[in-house]
């Protein structure tokens, strides 16, 4: 018999997802899944999903789901995670859904320590609706409504969302992190896992940017995405670790 | 019983609210209907907070006091201009005289002065004008006795706060007093 | 049970958590905020959650997720902050959440004012959110009124999984009356297997949304949707006729209004002119069939309310061109004058002769 190598996780279901070829939520869901049955909270998990891309991805995930109000994500959890303080309770959300309309509730989610885990999928732009500009766009990036490329005088500069949060006591946990190469896809795994650590020890909220590509309304190819995102959005959004409790297990 | 309806008004600080909560509180042990209406908003810390009170043996309609107020309990003057109108011809209205010194326009009502704040001042406490006003009103409306009100407010302190029922009985009785003399005169 | 006197707002919570209410989110608006001052000091002491939100958007998604996660929740708030909330109602009716809102309304629009309103009728019983929704809308005139109905809202909720408004304002917010609290009548209520609270391993996941991309699938919600609403239409609609046996003249009024308007009621027949008023207790349903019971002596109908006219639309459509229909409205935070509805009631009566 071969040996198994590798397997699928049970964190997800065998849904098969809409994702765009070459977009790295896939990547992003399995890391997450595999985590929670790691870590074996699957079956007392409570997922919630953001509108936009990742809105359907309480279909791929083998655990309860909502699916919030854009932007609302961890107002829901929030609510969850109150009723229920001894199961895992996450949100998903993408770069327009908790950078722009979202702001409030996860500044505030953060602030009050909110013992929740946030996967905040940044790939600096709006996927779902078309490519418009996303608060995350970089400067001089094209999009639908960036046409002639993000103008720092009429628009402002991209927002930092982890160096922004890594600002608040309540968030005991905030990582950047990326997918663009195997490497990159085994720390982010690592992140992933500490952000749900803090949140089981009760350390406070916990959050993982993680920067991904859209191949699709960036216009370019799988491959191509992965080496603009490497050389463009990491300069400007730099990897590593912001805040990490004593407490929290890091390997 | 015909319906007594009732305003309290004053600065805000006077005690004006709990005075009119009182007579609510006293007229529900009674096992009467009543209803408590209170001002609210910016106007509370200026010059009018005042509440409508009705006592009433039957189900209250409308809790807000109109045109038909058998009794004013002012305790400045903004008060009885603001609600002398509000009296029905006959109606009772009862000035705090220390604050209010012009006399109202309507001349087809029963006005009562209350020294209160000399009153309150005399019993060596300044804080209980409010309640001398009331139990000038008790005196003059007859809708319930001293011991009714006093024993709704034994209620209201508890064990806890027992020590405060004293003053406050002192002051409704020499407000009852005060205002049984007033009438004579 | 001993009447205690209380104050609207705080009889709310006191009602609240009696009707089994462990969870509430919410944020600061006048006239309401006794409510959540009292769930602040409460809800602890019975293991319950108080959690002051950064905004009204914020609440009412905290009670969606607390909704989801099988809790007895609600939240309160004033028009403005209403207003803020309709986003996230429009999802709970979608995702069929039971849950209690209470709108304690005050003059709009806009920022409008803080004293006594009723002109949020349009948006409390035609929904303003997105969607072919409803919701249940209570409106209660009397401070035990809204105990009763309070204490009963959760197990409503829970029994439609809908949400359920009780659509006060400020003159019930702020004012005392005697009350008691009477348990409500027993209701079986169905086990919330839809619930998200972690699948323990023993069962698929349950999914709570109202997101439906297949329009064929969106339209067979929006059927089953209706089809409870149909139910609640049967089952719920609630509303008091008084002295309308006789009467010439037939008031519909609700909430504070009515009570000004039963005043004018009792002077209009002191005075010779039969009245009467039907008090609907339910906006929505709305009780139409209480005008079908009206007899052959009446000769016009008058809406009494604290807006320009919203509840009279609904007057009008019962009235289906049977009886004219007046509207004494005042707004603003303005409250009817009795003797202004007496005198409005006459001068309607003139006309329609």
């Amino acid at each position: 018999m071969m040996p198994v190598v590798f397997e699928k996780t049970r964190g997800l279901t065998d849904k098969q997802t809409h994702y765009c070829p070459g977009c790295t939520h896939g990547i992003i869901h399995r890391l997450v899944g595999e985590v929670l049955e790691e870590m074996d909270v699957l079956d007392n998990t409570i997922g919630v999903a953001p509108v936009g891309c990742a809105a359907l991805a309480y279909d791929y995930f083998n655990c309860d789901m909502n699916l919030a109000a854009h932007g609302r994500a961890p107002a829901v959890a929030t609510g969850i995670k109150r009723v229920l303080p001894d199961r895992t309770v996450f949100a998903y959300q993408g770069d327009g859904d908790l950078a722009s309309i979202g702001t409030a509730e996860i500044v505030h989610a953060a602030h009050r320590g909110e013992k929740i885990t946030v996967i905040f999928v940044n790939n600096a732009i709006y996927g779902m609706t078309g490519g418009q500009m996303a608060p995350t766009t970089l400067i001089g990036q094209r999009t639908t409504t960036s046409p002639y490329g993000r103008d720092l005088s009429h628009t402002g500069n991209p927002i930092r969302v982890s160096e922004m949060l890594a600002t608040i006591d309540g968030a005991a946990f905030v990582e950047r992190v990326s997918v663009h190469n195997p490497q990159h896809v085994r720390k982010a795994k690592t992140a992933i896992r500490n952000a749900f650590v803090t949140q089981q020890k009760g350390l406070g909220f916990s959050i993982v940017e993680v920067l991904s590509t859209c191949p699709t309304n960036w216009g370019m190819t799988p491959i191509d995405s992965l080496t603009w995102l490497k050389a463009n959005m990491i300069p400007y959004y730099p990897l590593g670790n912001l805040r990490r409790p004593e407490e929290a297990n890091h390997e | 019983m015909s319906d007594h309806k009732i305003i309290c008004a004053g600065f805000g600080g006077q005690g004006v609210m709990s005075m009119g909560r009182l007579l609510a509180y006293t007229g529900m042990l009674q096992g009467l209907e009543v209803s408590w209406l209170p001002s609210y908003g910016p106007e509370m810390r200026g010059g009018t907070a005042n509440c409508h009170v009705i006592v009433s043996e039957t189900p209250i309609g409308s809790p807000i006091i109109s045109r038909d107020a058998s009794a004013v309990i002012a305790l400045n003057l903004p008060s009885m201009i603001k609600f002398e109108n509000e009296l029905v011809p006959g109606g009772q209205l009862v000035t705090n005289s220390s604050l209010i010194t012009a006399n109202p326009k309507r001349t087809d009502i029963e006005v009562i002065p209350i020294a209160a704040n000399e009153e309150a001042a005399s019993l060596g406490s300044a804080k209980s004008a409010n309640m001398i006003m009331l139990g000038s009103y008790l005196a003059v409306s007859s809708l319930f006795s001293v011991d009714d009100v006093a024993g709704a407010l034994q209620k209201v302190f508890g064990p806890k706060k027992a020590d405060l029922l004293p003053p406050n009985r002192a002051a409704l009785a020499r407000g009852c007093e005060v205002a049984q003399s007033v009438v004579v005169r | 049970m001993e009447k205690v006197l209380m104050k609207g707002n705080e009889a709310i919570g006191a009602a609240a958590i009696r009707g089994g209410c462990a969870y509430f989110f919410g944020y600061p608006i006048t006239p309401q905020n006794e409510i959540p001052e009292y769930m602040s000091r409460e809800l602890p002491k019975v293991g319950g959650v108080f959690l002051q939100a950064e905004s009204e958007v914020a609440a009412i998604n905290m009670v969606y997720g607390a909704a989801g996660a099988g809790a007895r929740v609600m939240t309160s708030s004033s028009s403005p902050g209403i207003s803020l909330k309709q986003e996230g109602i429009s999802y709970i009716a979608g995702a069929e959440l039971p849950c209690v809102i209470v709108n304690m309304m005050r003059g709009g629009p806009g920022l409008g004012g803080i004293q006594p309103g009723q002109a949020d009728y349009f948006q409390a019983t035609r929904g303003g959110g997105n969607g072919d929704y409803r919701h249940i809308v209570y409106a209660p005139a009397s401070i035990q009124e809204t105990v009763d109905i309070m204490m009963e809202a959760f197990d409503t909720a829970d029994l439609y999984r809908v949400p359920v408004l009780v659509l006060g304002d400020g003159m019930i917010g702020q004012m005392m009356e005697p009350v008691e609290f009477r348990e409500p009548r027993k209701r079986s209520l169905p086990s919330k297997e839809w619930t998200t609270t972690g699948t323990g391993g023993s069962r698929s996941p349950n999914i709570i949304s109202s997101l439906r991309l297949d329009p064929v699938q969106l339209e067979e919600l929006n059927k089953r949707l209706h089809a409870k609403y149909a139910e609640i239409e049967k089952n719920e609609t609630r509303w008091e006729s008084y002295k309308t046996e006789d009467a010439e003249i037939v008031f519909v009024s609700y909430g504070t209004s009515s009570r000004i308007a039963r005043n004018a009621l009792e002077i209009l027949r002191a005075d010779g002119v039969k009245a009467g008023l039907i008090r609907p207790v339910t906006l929505w349903p709305f009780p139409f069939v209480a005008f079908d019971e009206l007899g052959t002596s009446v000769r016009a109908l008058m809406s009494v309310e604290m807006s320009m006219g919203q509840m009279v639309d609904d007057v009008r459509i019962a009235s289906n061109g049977r009886w004219p229909v007046g509207l004494h409205g005042r707004t603003g935070g303005m409250v009817p004058v009795q003797h202004d509805v007496v005198e409005a009631a006459r001068t309607f009566l003139r006309e329609v002769k």
